[in-house]
Parts: structure tokens; sequence; C-alpha cells
């Protein structure tokens, strides 16, 4: 990542609040790395789900099955439960049948099945290499534990629902409290680097034939292909709705002095918030 | 040169022209030549690394007849448009035979009835297309390995190719395997499913069952087993019809 030179805050600011020095190299340069491999499979991803956009759970899986996920012309259907989807979804684009996820989300941007495979399995490598490597340097250099790992005190109901009712009223910790993850952003964090990306991984080499013949455990582990890649597709979703809510809360903390973090590791402590108690 | 851009105008120059270039951009970086080549290693890197991690002789799951899907779906062609293979199947296909060549020191020509009169191979397996749908049948069919002892293939014989009676818009289908898929004792040339002689929807007389990849390479309709030692004089050289005309991976077991 070039950093982009940006004017500093304006001279008449009242003085500087401290900068800390808060993300390590091994997170930064795992950051930007997993979040070009997420992106680049997520959106490969939607276009291997265009070629047969339904979800089956179970041994076997095709057509003349149930499936209890289906993207059709115009509508989502969960279960028997059909939603419309307002022309985001299931829209014709010139191909004889409708694209589940339309081309403008995917990657080819057009309809390439075996294009969208090369580049999945081809990303796979660094969504997992580094990763490996950043989960034993993170539990190593005591990330997991400092930084990750959530109080007892945190995981009290109360103060979980504290938190909660704080990122709805977009309340951001600031001053001392912000030198810190608050614990919605350490259990979400520690949801995608332990279970979600782990999942993935999981399931998508359950996908692979010649894994399933040497490892069979793993059609053991998820009740079979047709169910693995529905978990596989689920945690994706999950994955996209963490993208999306991880830029917004981004963006309305501030995107410069995040942005900084994550690239220089350095780090603005926001103004202490008023506390009404 | 130094170009001062204020925050302002770098955030409203990225969001107007942000959504266009990207799309383009992506178009650009997938049109890319190294790009390409880039993919194109990284899969190679797949295919040894499961090669290696992978115990050449494990056997695909084998399911019980519960598991069997209820109707098991076609795919790709149903009926060879070929007037000589429609004439076969008309006759029940005893005329027919089975031709081995290539790099073998005794070329075959069997016929339906010899070839179910070798030793059989029965296996339900799950096959999986690589759209992404999957389907349990049983198999019952000719271990591909038995065959090539028989025809006693040459040490120059590198790849199996399975030329098929069908074809894509005059564009013959063909497929095939590297010899450690070949001598897979899973691997088997059926004539069999779901305890029936195999329907021609379903490729008969015979179709070949690769368990360890996906569906592209289990080739119905196949008219001739040959032995060669480089792909690359076959079709458009990337050894399978799908490999040659949408640049599906020669290697299916991902």
């Amino acid at each position: 990542m070039a950093s982009i030179p940006v004017e500093e805050s304006p001279p008449s600011a009242p003085e500087p609040r401290p900068l800390i020095y808060r993300q390590r190299l091994s997170t930064r340069i795992w950051h930007w790395v997993n979040a070009l491999a997420v992106i680049v499979m997520l959106m490969s991803g939607l276009m291997i789900f265009n070629a047969h956009p339904m979800l089956y759970w179970g041994q076997h899986g095709a057509n003349h099955d149930w499936a209890w996920f289906a993207i059709g012309a115009g509508h989502v259907r969960i279960g028997s439960l059909v939603l419309p989807t307002f022309g985001l979804l299931g829209v014709k684009e010139g191909m004889g049948f409708p694209l589940a996820f339309p081309s403008w989300m995917t990657i080819p941007s057009h309809y390439d099945l075996a294009g969208a495979r090369e580049w999945h399995f081809a990303l796979a490598w660094l969504l997992v290499a580094p990763g490996l490597i950043y989960w034993a340097w993170s539990f190593a250099n005591g990330h997991v534990r400092h930084d990750l790992a959530p109080s007892r005190h945190e995981l009290r109901p109360a103060s979980l629902w504290r938190d909660i009712k704080d990122h709805a009223r977009l309340r951001f910790h600031g001053g001392e409290e912000a030198r810190r993850y608050n614990p919605l952003q350490k259990l979400s964090y520690l949801a995608v680097l332990f279970v979600l990306l782990p999942l993935l991984v999981l399931t998508g080499l359950t996908m692979s034939p010649q894994i399933d013949a040497a490892w069979p455990w793993l059609l053991g582990l998820f009740g079979g292909r047709p169910s693995a890649r529905s978990i596989h597709f689920i945690c994706a979703m999950l994955i996209g709705i963490f993208i999306v809510i991880h830029i917004l809360m981004v963006l309305l903390a501030g995107p410069v002095n995040g942005l900084r973090s994550m690239i220089t590791g350095w780090y603005r402590l926001p103004p202490e918030r008023e506390e009404e108690a | 040169m130094t170009v001062r851009l204020s925050r302002r105008g770098l955030i409203s120059a990225i969001g107007a022209g942000g959504g266009g270039l990207l799309l383009a951009g992506c178009d650009r970086i997938n049109a890319n030549p190294g790009v390409r080549k880039l993919l194109a290693a990284g899969n190679d890197l797949t295919f040894r690394a499961q090669r290696l991690v992978t115990d050449r002789a494990a056997l695909a799951t084998e399911y019980g007849a519960a598991d069997m899907s209820p109707v098991f779906r076609t795919n790709g062609n149903t009926l060879p448009s070929s007037l000589a293979y429609q004439a076969h199947a008309a006759a029940g296909f005893a005329d027919w035979r089975l031709i081995i060549d290539g790099l073998v020191e005794q070329p075959l020509a069997l016929s339906l009835a010899q070839i179910r009169a070798l030793p059989r191979r029965t296996q339900i397996t799950r096959h999986d297309c690589v759209e992404g749908w999957s389907a349990i049948g049983q198999w019952t069919g000719l271990p591909l390995g038995l065959l090539l002892k028989a025809a006693r293939l040459s040490p120059r014989a590198r790849y199996i190719v399975f030329h098929c009676a069908d074809d894509f818009g005059g564009v013959p289908y063909y497929e095939s395997v590297d010899l450690i898929d070949a001598f897979h004792p899973q691997t088997i040339l059926a004539w069999g499913m779901n305890g029936h002689p195999l329907s021609v929807p379903h490729g008969a007389p015979l179709r070949l069952r690769v368990e360890r990849q996906l569906g592209y390479k289990q080739a119905k309709y196949v008219m001739r087993v040959e032995a060669v030692a480089s792909l690359s004089d076959i079709g458009a050289g990337k050894g399978g019809y799908w490999e040659d005309a949408a640049g599906y991976q020669w290697y299916a077991g991902i």
C-alpha cells in the first residue's frame, strides 16, 4: 500500500492529542494482504455461485433435490420464504438466464466459471498462507491474548449490552478507552479470524473431490459436500456483512485516523467523550 | 514534481471516477497476460500441493444405497448427433467395438459383451459438477487399469485420452487423465448405472468414471481409449474439450 500524503488537521485546532502505536507491522501487512484475498475471493465466489445458484443440505444436491436456498429471476427463496430483490439480484443481463449476482459484483465481470475458479483458487493461497503465519505470530507475540481476547469483565452481558448500545448510537470510545479495541470489535475480529475464515477454508476444501478422497473426515464434519457448500456460502455472506460494517465503522469513527493506523501503525487518540454516566 | 492533493479533493476524485474505473480496471487486470500467467501458476501450485498431501491411492468415499440421488440428473450431451452412434445405439451396440490404441504394445478392439465379461467393479460414488451440484449414483464397469495392462501400455505413455461420440458444434468431446488416475482402482469404464445397463442420456455404451475429479472428466460415449506421451497434439492441446473451449483446468480434483 502506498501511503497518500494527507494534509494534517488545521493549525487552529487545539493542542494535538497523542499519537499511539496501535497496529503492529504483522497486523498491518496481514490486514491488507487478507483484504485483497478476501475481496477477490468473495467476488469470484459470487461468480462461481452464479453457475448453480441453489444450495442444498446433505450428501447429494442437484436440480431434482430440494434446495433450501435459491436465487431466481427477481427473487430470493429461503426455505419456503420468497423475497423480492428489487432488481439487485437475479437479473437478466443479456445471457439467456438471470444472473444470481449481477456482473458488477463478480470477478470476472461477465459469466466465466473457469476464470472465476482460477481467481478463487489462486487467491486462496494468499488467504491461507499469510493467514496461518499471522495466526501463529499473533499467538506468539501476545496479540491474541492482549489485544483480541475480551476480558471477563467485557464479556459480562451488561458491558456487552452497553457496547451494543454505544455502537447503535454511533458513540465511539475516546481518550484512554480508545487505546484498546472495544468488546464488539474484539468479538467480531475473533469471529472472523478464528471462526469464519477457518470454516471457509475447511468447507472450501470439502468441495474438492480429491481432498474428500484423501480426508473423508471433512465430509463427516460438515455432513456432505452440499452441506459444506451451504456453510461456505453462509460464511462468505457473513464475511461480506463484516466488511460492510467494518468499513462503515472506519468511515464513521474517522477514516483518516483509521487508515493511518492500519498503514503506518500510528493512531491519534480521539478526544474523551463527554460521559453522561 | 509534487502534486498536493487536499483530502477533500482526493476523496471526491476517487468518488467520481472510482466506480467506472474500478470495473474497467478489473476487466483490464483480468485480461492481462501476466495476471493470467500468475493465476495459472497458482492453480498449478494447487494441483501439485494436492498431489503432494493426498495419498495417490486414496479412495473416493463410497456411499450406501440409501444415500443415492432419487433422480440422477443428466448434463452435457444426452444424445450424440452422430448417425453412426445412433445406429449403434439402435442396435444395442451389438456390432460396436471399443478401440484401445496409441502407445500400447497390444492394440485391442473389444465388444460390449467382451467388456461386460471382464472383471467388474461396482461403486456408489458422488458425481460433483464444476457448477456446484452433486449427485450420488451406482456405477458398474471395467477397471481401466486392467484394460491398460491387457493392452500392455508402453513405458512412454503418460496420459490416457478418451475419444467420445458426442460433440459440441461439430467439435468432438474428449478428456484425458494421467496414469495416477488411470490406474486408480475406482477408475472404471462404466457400462452399468444404478443396477441397469448405462442409458444413452448417461453415456451408453461406456462412460469414464474418475471418482476423484469433477464431472467434466467423466467422459460419456467413450469410443476409443488412446495412450499418448503428450496432450499437445490432441484437440487444442489442453487435454479436454472444456479445457480447450472454455479454459477449465485440466486437473479437476479441485
